[in-house]
């Protein structure tokens, strides 16, 4: 907070750099036709909303989103467009044109009705305490919830990663026998 | 940022994103991304009113939805490999054995 004279137009510049590389980077996955290089776009977004949660001062989750989705998913998603190798497969011939004028029209209605919602209906939120939101924010804060008012989902969680494990294996497998 | 009210419209914005993704594309991997671009939107959202409310509950959420969007990957993905050995193809189109 003591980086420059004047820290909150330092974080609002922060907090609109971020989310302008994010919102451009989320069309980019969409929009583009080769599965890789959505897949790179991606891992620009992932990096952009962990920097917005540290403007939001949650240090834990911002580490997570990192290492959990640009380094453990994203490593899933390139490896297996790398198996499948779909370059020199036949092209994929995305759906007829109405159907993409269909899905944006209906897209850009939703959009409008969740800024209006948003932006001018709700527009009486408190502040952030910045003090608050950095005490639990820290590692030692969230893990001691985890560990104490959380800890049945936390275990729970372990008996869902293990049975994703044995589908993921037995999905993938050739033959089962 | 003091005000939770641009993070929520970034939210809106990047979901809205996903949802436009998943319903004109047609390659399952690129639709899947898109589920995955969803999901980080919502966490956004989450965590803004965390900070806002001061309660660690939402930080939790997206704790545990970050596990459960790991353990979709690990399914999905395979699920995307099955069909892909089957039919040699990802366009989902053509990929409707349980449509009636």
């Amino acid at each position: 907070m003591n980086a420059g004279t004047s820290p909150v137009t330092v974080e609002a510049l922060t907090f609109y750099l971020l989310s302008a590389v994010g919102i451009l980077s989320a069309l980019l996955v969409v929009t583009r036709r080769n599965p890789v290089i959505s897949a790179l776009y991606l891992i620009l977004n992932f990096f952009c909303l962990s920097g917005l949660y540290l403007t939001l001062h949650a240090q834990f989750i911002a580490v997570i989103q990192i290492l959990v989705y640009a380094g453990a998913i994203m490593v899933l998603f390139v490896f297996v467009i790398m198996l499948l190798n779909l370059g020199d497969e036949r092209k994929l011939i995305d759906g007829m044109s109405w159907k993409k004028v269909v899905a944006a029209g209906l897209a850009f209605g939703l959009l409008m009705e969740l800024i209006y919602v948003l932006g001018f209906l709700g527009s009486s939120y408190a502040p952030i305490d910045a003090q608050r939101a950095t005490e639990i924010g820290t590692v030692e804060f969230v893990g001691s919830q985890l560990f104490t008012k959380f800890l049945f989902p936390f275990e729970i969680t372990s008996l869902i990663l293990t049975a994703a494990i044995v589908g993921a294996v037995v999905l993938a497998k050739r033959k089962i026998d | 940022m003091a005000d939770i009210q641009p993070y929520l419209i970034v939210s809106a914005t990047m979901f809205i994103i996903g949802a436009g993704g998943v319903l004109a594309r047609r390659n399952a991997i690129i639709v899947f991304m898109s589920i995955e671009l969803m999901l980080n939107s919502v966490n956004l959202t989450l965590v803004a009113f965390s900070a806002q409310l001061g309660d660690p509950t939402g930080q939790m959420f997206v704790f545990f939805v970050m596990t459960v969007a790991a353990a979709e990957a690990a399914i999905g993905l395979a699920i995307i490999i099955a069909l892909f050995r089957r039919k040699q193809t990802l366009n989902l189109d053509e990929i409707n054995i349980l449509k009636w």
